[in-house]
């Protein structure tokens, strides 16, 4: 397809602004030089490309998105239109807090029943996505041991099962870190652990119900064996949409979470963005938050904790996403939120139960909000890998499970169906999936050019990474 | 209570019978009784659709929206043309996931391709990625990518804007870099004192175009007393002003970062906002985040995909330059529509009307007696400084529906304009100061 630098034609444009009225300035010196090279298109051409974009594009309002670990729920309408009264979207973040008392009980609101929701006792939404939320965490974890004088503490302990994410935000904050291995049943072997923590450990970071599916049966153990070594707990709230009104992550023991509201709280991904992180912690902790905590009573004000560690995000985070998440709270309340989490339980039980006897789970078909298959017994006897599975899936309009991950299963596929799916929904893609295993074994080859009724065929990664092209360059002129 | 789940009860009792259950409660067998909750959870009640749009109502109208804004200081009021918010509310680019599978991910992919491009011409760079969290957060980025084994201090231009420097030091406070602020002089970053802080183990310096108080500065000789001590050199970006002045690329920057909320982002009280980034070709594999690259498929036919991905953490994890996994790719999406909607003729207008106004502005509050407190040439912001409370004049002028510039401290004002204030706000704003400081006087 054209890029819309290639359609309309010289001087194509809208009619947006008038003719100023004022006296123009001249830069002079500070003037740019070089030709600023933008589309030249008329509204409707402009209108008609990206329709054709969306066209091109798969959203969960296209179809199922049983995405591992992503938790590809539907998004309510009512929470985008919240998001875009007036009322939020004119308001600048340097107004007089006085004039801003809307946007703060928006956070007091969603700071109190999130607090409830993990068991912790303040919160900040200055982070914008998950990593940053565990930056920020990790960052809290930092602060905290610092103001104890003792300045032993440079490891975080991370199981070979997490998120990449996790290490990666632990290096960012300036911690060393050890990787434990996990048990033969996936969770967090016990004695790795109490070999790993010492008096350099600063905290342990885990996801529970972890990226298998299954819940940490050991987690009151885990969690005390961190403590009495003096470090802290870190909850990956990645995979809080298994357990919210039935287990609170600081009743595990954690001492400082984040939360996904992009994942557990409905607000849409936009194509890998914007999220939000918000990060909860105990009392303990809630002097080191970044940014400003609200305050106050009747008239709500804005105040920067004793120690915070600064500021991870200009102003006041991805505050329209939080309006999203607070009216998505609203609407569910203290049942809806149980039944969301049962329900997602269910939907992920009924479809590992009905693909056991044909794919391989290998932790069993007994799990949270989603399971992981093994496709390893395929591969060998067929040649058929879980991409090309994957890459099947798309030919019947379902968007794969997450591939590849966690790196402790070979050829994984991790699927998480999420509570707004329908039962249909499910056994048809249960039927697919038994489709593509018999398709595996009769015509294998096939598979591996798998999709074909997509709008293109795979990509040729090695030819995009070995020769970058990643601007819009004039095939005439060469620039 | 309102709910988003689709099975009914009696669904929910068949779809357990089937997987050998009967109540949902055996659902979560693994976990263990001593951790479940058993309080009464302090959760409001679950609400209908129209209380929900009632309840979100009036907590919105808790908040004042100032018809006529004369403040920026990193969050500017300009205009967004209709086709933005009816293009960028299309389901398919709300609801999607990053575009890992690329075979059904072509518009999302192109959509950011296209800005990659877009940020590329406006900043005068050879690279951009698919965007990070907002304008500090960028700038935090691109200070870790300067970092080398022996070169690990940064310094940062005192006349940035201290949301950003703020932002910036935490994440030094991470990392372990050390972070120097370079003092100012008149609204200048202080060249002597540049030359001298500059040392062998600064990695980079951090300098704004315009700078906080909206003044230009001598970014050439800045840059090349950077390079001289071979550190690297950061620009922090307006981007409707790069469609007038001189470029990052022009001046010779390493890495261009900025707040991409003016190019079609609502004031949103602060976020979502759109941090961008570009470098040259050099540095192009220490960007972090996500980048989509031009490649072909099986069959030959143009295909947009995520590459350079050995960058990243879900391969590198702790040895990842950058934890950035979500970004702001629905904000980077806005972004384009908005270049593309103004085209480059649209896009100069608007950062040549913003600087009109904004001279317009400052010239009938000197008439008042608010000085110019940096005489320089500025874009779209200036300070001023009076014998008037700088309290007072914002208040009076919030009476009046007026959103007046950012107190900086009791006698100084940081003012903002852009094409979407008018002359007729300009002088309804000056009668209102005229009586204040009558009153004053």
């Amino acid at each position: 397809m054209e890029l819309i630098f290639e359609k309309g034609a010289e001087g194509r444009h809208l009619s947006i602004l008038p003719s100023c009225d004022a006296e123009q300035v001249e830069f002079g010196e500070f003037s740019r030089q070089t030709e600023l090279r933008l589309p030249q298109v008329s509204e409707n051409e402009l209108s008609r490309h990206y329709t054709q974009l969306a066209e091109r594009s798969y959203g969960v309002n296209n179809g199922f998105y049983p995405l591992g670990s992503c938790t590809m729920k539907y998004n309510p309408k009512v929470n985008e239109e919240a998001a875009s009264f007036d009322g939020f979207t004119h308001i600048h973040p340097l107004q007089p807090e006085h004039t801003a008392q809307g946007c703060l009980e928006v956070f007091r609101l969603a700071e109190e029943a999130l607090c409830e929701i993990t068991g912790m006792d303040a919160m900040t939404f200055q982070p914008a996505a998950g990593a940053h939320g565990e930056f920020t965490g990790l960052l809290l974890i930092k602060a905290y041991h610092e103001k104890r004088g003792d300045s032993r503490r440079k490891k975080i302990i991370v199981p070979d099962s997490a998120h990449g994410t996790n290490p990666a935000s632990a290096a960012m904050a300036g911690f060393e870190i050890v990787n434990i291995p996990s048990a033969p049943d996936g969770c967090v072997d016990l004695e790795s652990l109490h070999k790993a923590v010492g008096e350099d450990t600063a905290g342990l970071m885990l996801t529970n119900p972890n990226t298998i599916g299954l819940f940490d049966k050991n987690i009151l153990e885990i969690t005390r064996i961190v403590h009495e070594a003096g470090g802290l707990n870190y909850y990956d709230g990645a995979n809080l949409n298994a357990v919210m009104g039935l287990v609170r992550p600081g009743d595990m023991g954690f001492d400082v979470v984040h939360l996904n509201l992009h994942k557990t709280f409905s607000t849409p991904h936009g194509g890998g963005g914007p999220g939000s992180g918000p990060v909860g912690c105990k009392d303990f902790l809630e002097q080191f938050l970044p940014g400003k905590q609200v305050c106050g009573e009747d008239r709500l004000v804005s105040e920067k904790p004793d120690c915070s560690v600064g500021s991870v995000k200009a102003f006041n985070g991805n505050f329209l996403v939080v309006v999203k998440a607070l009216a998505y709270i609203l609407t569910l309340g203290n049942d809806g939120i149980q039944e969301a989490s049962q329900n997602a339980v269910l939907n992920a039980n009924y479809m590992a139960k009905k693909l056991e006897h044909i794919y391989d789970l290998p932790y069993g078909s007994h799990c949270m909000h989603e399971f992981v298959m093994s496709l390893e017994k395929l591969k060998q006897e067929t040649k058929v890998s879980a991409m090309d599975v994957a890459k099947g899936l798309l030919d019947y309009g379902i968007h794969p499970p997450t591939m590849y991950f966690p790196l402790i299963v070979h050829e994984a596929l991790m699927v998480e169906p999420t509570e707004t799916e329908s039962r249909e929904t499910l056994d048809h893609a249960v039927k697919v999936f038994e489709k593509l295993w018999e398709q595996a074994r009769q015509d294998g080859e096939k598979l591996h050019h798998a999709p074909v009724h997509a709008a293109v065929g795979r990509p040729d990664e090695v030819r995009a990474a070995r020769q970058p092209v990643l601007r819009y360059q004039d095939s005439q002129t060469g620039k | 209570m309102g709910s988003y789940v689709v099975s009914t009860k009696e669904e929910q009792q068949q779809m357990l019978k089937e997987i050998g259950m009967e109540k949902i409660e055996e659902l979560f067998a693994q976990v263990p009784e001593e951790v479940k909750f058993k309080g009464t959870w302090k959760l409001p009640k679950g609400l209908s659709e129209i209380e929900v749009r009632t309840k979100m109502q009036e907590i919105a109208e808790k908040n004042k929206v100032f018809p006529h804004i004369f403040r920026g200081a990193g969050a500017y009021n300009h205009y967004i043309p209709s086709i933005v918010k009816a293009v960028t509310s299309k389901e398919e680019f709300v609801t999607a996931y990053t575009p890992y599978q690329a075979e059904i991910s072509q518009g999302i992919l192109q959509s950011i391709f296209e800005y990659q491009s877009m940020i590329c011409e406006l900043t005068g760079m050879d690279v951009s990625n698919a965007s990070v969290y907002d304008g500090a957060t960028a700038a935090a980025e691109a200070v870790a990518m300067c970092r080398e084994r022996k070169k690990d201090k940064i310094l940062i231009s005192s006349t940035s804007n201290p949301e950003v420097v703020e932002v910036i030091r935490t994440y030094c406070y991470g990392n372990g870099m050390e972070c120097q602020m370079v003092p100012q002089k008149q609204g200048h970053t202080d060249m002597e004192a540049l030359e001298a802080m500059l040392t062998e183990d600064t990695a980079g310096f951090y300098v704004q175009e315009p700078n906080y108080y909206g003044i230009l500065e001598d970014y050439d000789a800045m840059g090349q007393m950077v390079h001289r001590q071979k550190a690297r050199y950061i620009m922090g970006c307006n981007p409707i002003a790069l469609a007038v002045l001189k470029t990052p690329g022009e001046y010779g920057a390493d890495i261009a970062v900025g707040e991409g909320q003016p190019l079609g982002m609502e004031l949103g009280f602060g976020g979502p906002y759109l941090g961008f980034m570009a470098s040259t070709k050099a540095l192009m594999r220490r960007l972090p985040g996500r980048i989509v690259g031009e490649t072909v498929d099986e069959q030959g036919r143009r295909t947009f995909v995520l590459t350079l991905q050995a960058r990243e953490q879900h391969i590198r994890r702790e040895k990842a330059g950058s934890n950035v996994c979500s970004n702001q790719a629905h904000c980077a999406l806005t972004a384009a529509v908005y270049l593309s909607a103004m085209g480059a003729d649209g896009l100069r207008e608007a950062a040549k009307q913003s600087a009109a106004r904004a001279h317009e502005l400052q010239r009938a509050l000197g008439n008042l007696g608010f000085s110019l407190k940096y005489p320089s040439c500025f874009f779209h912001e200036f300070v001023t400084e009076s014998k008037v409370p700088s309290e007072i004049v914002v208040k009076a002028l919030e009476e009046r529906g007026y959103l007046g510039g950012l107190p900086l401290n009791e006698r100084e004002i940081l003012w903002c304009a852009t094409e979407k204030n008018t002359k007729q706000e300009i002088k309804f704003l000056s009668e209102v100061l005229k009586e204040v400081c009558e009153a004053w006087n």
